[in-house]
């Protein structure tokens, strides 16, 4: 079946394969030889990659006429890792709608994020390392999206997240990037442990449903997406004994994946280590921390979706978290003073619109889940555009208090320009992207039935288009409130191009029909625009504006009259209710102090004392012996050989005599 | 001689060349020592090549069947009242123990180069340490297994008390009378399954088709694996790896973490499990419990380290629990899992090290707290830390993860003899060390080599020279592809493990 495909659908391995190999040759050989080449062929790789990538979707897109579905389609698969028969891992290409939309935006942001970051990182000392990182991330990335088992998903998860730790962590001398890049790493891996049990209990249980299926299993192995979503074995799934407390295997597993998705996707509470991951280089936030690494958990849900929607109650919970974290972060970005901590509370508030689009599915219409994949495209677009427009900021002034900013209008009207375009776009104005996705998101929760989600989501858009409003009018208009912003001029063409590209994306993306292209069988079709869900959006968005507007256009003195007179509620938003502290003091007190250290005293103390303990009494009873300790290594030595001899003539005689 | 005497005499003839040098010639020296563990290396990868081309037509078969098959054999008799043989081959598993014992002692020679005390004497000592440990992973004699074994424990007594550092002597007292202790209980399991055999063999191969009655092996079998499990570090008789490995020289540290205590998960499966399957059925849940704690606790006990080499040691003690709780699994995943963990321990352990005795040798501290920003002056080395202690933490791509990946595999699938609720609760206790090892690793190395220079005279320091770079870096390549292509180990390995877990299935209350 195979032999039929266009060349870029049968080798589609080739769009991961570019940047690894780049990683390869910058990482080995280029970076200390000659730290601009290895920028422009690692940038040149992942550009490759790109045309590859658009061009894989045009051909894919050719396979369907109109009303039928898209195919899924594996062309490509090699064994990896053999654990038993049955759980077999195979490293492979999944092609299928929601993997090659993931690949476009992958490659493209990545494309264009390392074009910007050509200018961006000059001078850097380590550019080279730099790249070569990046390349990896690219490739890890592009790995998770084309996942055809729950294996490669994880592998490539994990990639994913050490790239990230290298990069938030890339300037290494200061103390804030490292410890930010800690927590990140730290706090992803404790909801990736989610996701590993999850693959191990998901793992045993359809290696089970597998066994119990005999012959007609075929060649599918147990943790591939394709044997996962088949009906007869969801079925099985669904009809487990219970594991733990009542929940069968697969309810349970569900959870844990959602965890880790969770993790990934800094869903409250997991939330904490996205906002600091800000002390990474900006591009890199553009590109991972906001455009695709951070979706990597809405995919997984979206990839995992048959498994969670035969699961009970999962997606209720999907729901709640992602309404939960949606509004929360909104909230706090209305109060954070750095350009880029706005735009990660955005980004957080984005992906909470995202998983309660999810969560919407309960009721059997997966229409929210095409909702969801639509709004990751825009706003992959949208936020890298938001993220590369305050890094030209940051490197025009070298800061991002947004109270130290303002009037840049006028010194740097391109970015002005294209800032303001997405802002509008976030903000959901018609006829820029985020209109169209947010609008699907809000439908699917109006539709869903789920009327007060429908309400938080309304909410949530006036706040987005009043944070976002806020900083643009703090950072462009009004006058320089400091120095540093009085003197800066625009940025370089090969930042602004990027931007430029970025900014048409954000403008066109919402016209791209993503959610009928995705849509799972069994989703109810719409058609335009549903005005009952765009209208009190749209009203919602220029609510936000106009508040912003009055409370930040003109006298500033509003903004601080607002400020206290929201009192407390204020001062809890502004420390983002106190979260990390409470983290901080749990690892420090509670793991630290409770559990570590005793543990080291007790191995010092009792288990090692023990054994001293032991070693003395049989000193004591030695001191007999005590003449022949000469502290001589050839005496010992000595011994040791009249010893063997004896042995040997002992067993000389014994087999004499025997 | 064939592939497998090579593999013992090429060190020991390498240590008898070292002490003929003259001593005024120093640079000799360690010449002839690289010359003889490079040659080694490469005649590892011929026997390998040799194995394999014996072997691979059995490959298939190796899955139903319930006898081990032995490679490139060679049996002479010793005492043949006693039916002691010097009786040597290879399979799979223990092929991939030569290949770490050689890339290891190659890449620890390398790291000697600094050694000038003594020089003669230190290499001589290290080779025949290493003879030892060749000989244990290619006899199938129990008797023989022994004798090398003790050959490989002793000299670590004067390598660490001699070249050590620190309260050497007491180290090297305790580490040396722990083994010793270990070895009694060995020794007395060996003896008894000699005498129960009916005293005629020590033949693995023989010994494995006899019968032992249940009663015997009931406690015959936690005297083994307690035996075994001293050197493998398990809980609560590890405490003599922290101070010795804090004390030993770089070579012999990474010599004994890396592949000594290797002898003892290999020790337990190889004779504990694979003679003793009803003892085994009966321990086995056990000693999962005990190594969970292993697992847990080392990493727990790593947290609060401050000096590199405790901090590296108390990881061995969590990385070598992965190891004998693969073996306790009692299933093919987990026997798998425990032999991968073992190569991948080694290589990650030897790299760590290397490492430590390179920084070591630049600032003449190990604190943490006194190092620094190291990253800055020494990019090499810290590039290295990084991707061991990525290792170390299972990062897929490197060896680590597929190791543990099958130890918790082994874990949830359980151990068919113990109810599955109570072996997937200690898979799920295991797991979280995941995040531990991510919290100590992290902090850690971060401690060390980011953030500010903290001792300006670090910024003075040089990174690797050549011949430390060919060290560490052949140690990450090794672990770049074990974790990339893990089916080129895992080929290796599978065969003679069915071996083992076939026996167990066999069992009467096995599945």
């Amino acid at each position: 079946m195979t032999c039929d495909h266009s060349a870029i659908v049968q080798h589609a391995w080739v769009i991961p394969a570019l940047p690894l190999l780049s990683f390869a040759l910058v990482g080995l050989v280029l970076r200390p030889l000659n730290a601009r080449l290895a920028g422009a062929v690692a940038a040149a790789a992942v550009a490759l990659s790109a045309a590859l990538g658009w061009w894989l979707a045009f051909d894919y897109l050719q396979f369907a006429p109109p009303a039928e579905p898209l195919p899924t389609l594996i062309p490509w698969q090699v064994e990896w890792l053999r654990f038993q028969d049955g759980l077999r891992i195979d490293a492979g290409t999944l092609l299928d709608p929601a993997s090659v939309l993931l690949v476009v935006v992958v490659t493209t942001v990545s494309a264009l994020v390392h074009v910007y970051s050509l200018a961006y990182m000059k001078g850097e000392p380590g550019y080279g390392r730099y790249f070569a990182v990046l390349n990896l991330f690219t490739f890890s990335m592009l790995g998770l999206v084309l996942a055809p088992n729950l294996v490669q998903m994880f592998v490539c998860w994990e990639l994913v997240g050490a790239s990230s730790f290298f990069l938030i962590g890339f300037w290494y001398d200061r103390p804030a990037a490292v410890a930010a890049s800690k927590k990140a790493f730290v706090v992803t891996r404790f909801a990736d442990l989610g996701l590993l049990l999850a693959i191990l209990l998901l793992g045993q249980a359809a290696f089970d449903v597998r066994t119990q299926l005999g012959a007609s299993a075929g060649d599918s192995q147990a943790l591939d997406f394709a044997f996962l979503g088949r009906a007869d074995v969801l079925a099985a799934l669904a009809h487990q004994a219970p594991v733990l407390g009542g929940m069968t295997a697969l309810t349970l597993g569900c959870l844990l994946l959602f965890v880790g998705g969770a993790g990934k996707s800094a869903m409250f509470p997991l939330h904490i280590w996205l906002p600091d991951a800000m002390e990474g280089p900006t591009p890199v936030s553009a590109l991972i921390h906001a455009a695709t690494m951070v979706v990597a958990g809405v995919y997984l849900v979206a990839r995992a979706f048959p498994l969670l929607a035969a699961a009970d109650g999962v997606l209720t919970v999907v729901l709640a978290v992602g309404t939960f974290t949606a509004l929360f972060a909104a909230a706090i970005g209305c109060t954070q003073d750095d350009l880029k901590r706005v735009l990660a509370f955005s980004t957080l508030s984005q992906l909470g619109y995202m998983m309660l689009a999810l969560g919407t599915c309960g009721g059997g219409d997966p229409a929210g889940r095409s909702a969801a994949l639509f709004h990751l495209f825009t706003h992959a677009f949208f936020k890298a555009l938001l993220f590369l427009g305050a890094g030209a900021v940051l490197h025009a002034a070298h800061t991002g208090d947004v109270w130290h900013l303002g009037g840049l209008r006028r010194k740097m009207p391109l970015t002005h320009a294209l800032f303001l375009l997405a802002t509008l776009a976030i903000a959901g104005i018609w006829p820029l992207s985020g209109f169209f996705s947010k609008d699907e998101v809000l439908a699917a929760a109006l539709h869903g039935g789920h009327p007060l989600v429908f309400a938080v989501g309304l909410g949530v858009a006036g706040l987005t288009a009043f944070y976002m409003a806020r900083v643009y009018l703090l950072v462009f208009w009004g006058e320089p409130r400091r120095e540093a912003s009085a003197h800066v001029h625009e940025a370089p063409l090969t930042m602004v191009l990027p931007m430029g590209a970025l900014a048409v994306l954000a403008a066109v993306a919402g016209f791209v029909p993503v959610s009928r292209w995705v849509a799972l069988p069994g989703t109810a079709e719409h058609a335009g625009i549903d005005w009952l869900v765009a209208g009190p959006a749209t009203a919602a968005a220029l609510a936000g504006f106009g508040a912003a507007g009055w409370l930040y256009g003109g006298d500033l003195g509003r903004s601080d009259a607002a400020v206290a007179r929201l009192g407390r509620l204020y001062g809890a938003l502004r420390h983002k209710f106190w979260i990390d502290e409470l983290y901080l003091w749990v690892a420090r007190k509670v793991m630290f102090r409770l559990v570590a250290a005793p543990i080291a005293w007790f191995d010092r103390m009792v288990v090692d004392g023990t054994m001293h303990g032991v070693g003395l009494l049989t000193r004591l009873c030695g001191a007999g012996v005590q003449a022949a300790q000469t502290g001589q290594a050839q005496a010992y030595a000595a011994w040791a050989l009249a010893g063997g001899l004896a042995v040997v003539g002992l067993l000389w005689a014994a087999g004499r005599a025997g | 001689m064939g592939w497998a005497s090579a593999m013992v005499v090429l060190p020991l003839a390498t240590a008898f060349a070292v002490l003929a040098v003259p001593a005024a010639r120093a640079a000799w020296i360690r010449w002839v020592a690289l010359a003889g563990t490079g040659a080694h290396l490469v005649v590892s990868g011929l026997a390998t090549a040799a194995y394999w081309q014996a072997a691979s037509p059995d490959a298939d078969f190796a899955r139903t069947a319930t006898a081990g098959k032995l490679y490139l054999v060679e049996r002479h008799a010793w005492f043949p009242s006693l039916g002691i043989e010097y009786l040597v081959g290879v399979d799979g598993v223990s092929m991939a123990m030569v290949l770490l014992t050689s890339l290891v002692i190659f890449c620890g020679v390398l790291a000697s180069w600094q050694v000038r005390d003594r020089a003669k004497e230190f290499f001589a000592l290290l080779l025949l340490l290493v003879t030892g440990v060749f000989g244990v992973f290619v006899s199938f004699d129990l008797f023989l297994f022994f004798v090398f074994y003790e050959i490989a424990v002793l000299p670590m007594y004067l390598l660490i008390g001699i070249w050590g550092t620190g309260r050497k002597e007491m180290a090297a007292m305790k580490l040396t009378l722990m083994l010793m202790v270990g070895s009694a209980l060995i020794l007395v399991g060996f003896l008894a399954l000699w005498w129960a055999a009916g005293g005629r063999t020590f033949d693995l191969t023989q010994l494995a088709r006899f019968h032992y009655d249940p009663a015997l092996q009931h406690w015959v079998f936690p005297v083994v694996f307690l035996g075994f499990g001293v050197l493998g570090a398990l809980y609560p008789f590890h405490t003599w790896s922290p101070d010795g490995h804090a004390s030993a020289p770089t070579a012999v540290s990474m010599l004994h973490a890396g592949v000594l205590m290797k002898l003892g998960g290999y020790g337990a499966l190889r004779i504990g499990v694979y003679l003793l399957p009803e003892g085994a059925r009966d321990w086995g849940l056990f000693f999962m419990a005990l190594t969970t704690i292993n697992i847990l606790y080392g990493a727990f006990g790593a947290i609060r380290q401050t000096d590199l080499k405790y901090f590296t040691a108390y990881s061995s003690v969590s990385h070598c629990g992965f190891v004998l709780f693969g073996v306790a699994s009692l299933n093919l995943l987990g026997a798998k899992g425990a032999v991968l963990q073992m190569v991948s321990h080694g290589v990650m352990t030897a790299l760590f090290f290397a490492l430590i005795g390179m920084v070591y040798g630049r600032t003449h501290t190990r604190m943490i707290p006194e190092l620094g920003g190291l990253a800055r002056t020494m990019p090499w080395l810290a590039t290295c830390f990084y991707i061991g202690g990525m290792a170390s933490l299972g990062l897929p791509g490197l060896s680590g993860f597929v190791a543990e990946a099958h130890v918790f595999l082994g874990g949830f699938f359980g151990n068919p003899f113990a109810p599955v609720a109570w072996t997937r609760a200690l898979t799920v206790v295991a797991t979280l060390s995941v995040v531990v090892t991510a919290v100590y690793v992290l902090r850690g190395l971060g401690a060390a080599f980011q953030g500010p220079v903290r001792d300006p005279e670090h910024l003075r320091l040089g990174d690797a020279t050549l011949t430390e770079r060919l060290s560490t870096g052949l140690l990450v390549a090794a672990l770049v592809v074990a974790g990339v292509l893990p089916g080129l180990l895992i080929d290796l390995v599978e065969p003679p493990l069915f071996a083992v877990v076939n026996r167990l299935h066999a069992l009467p209350g096995g599945p």
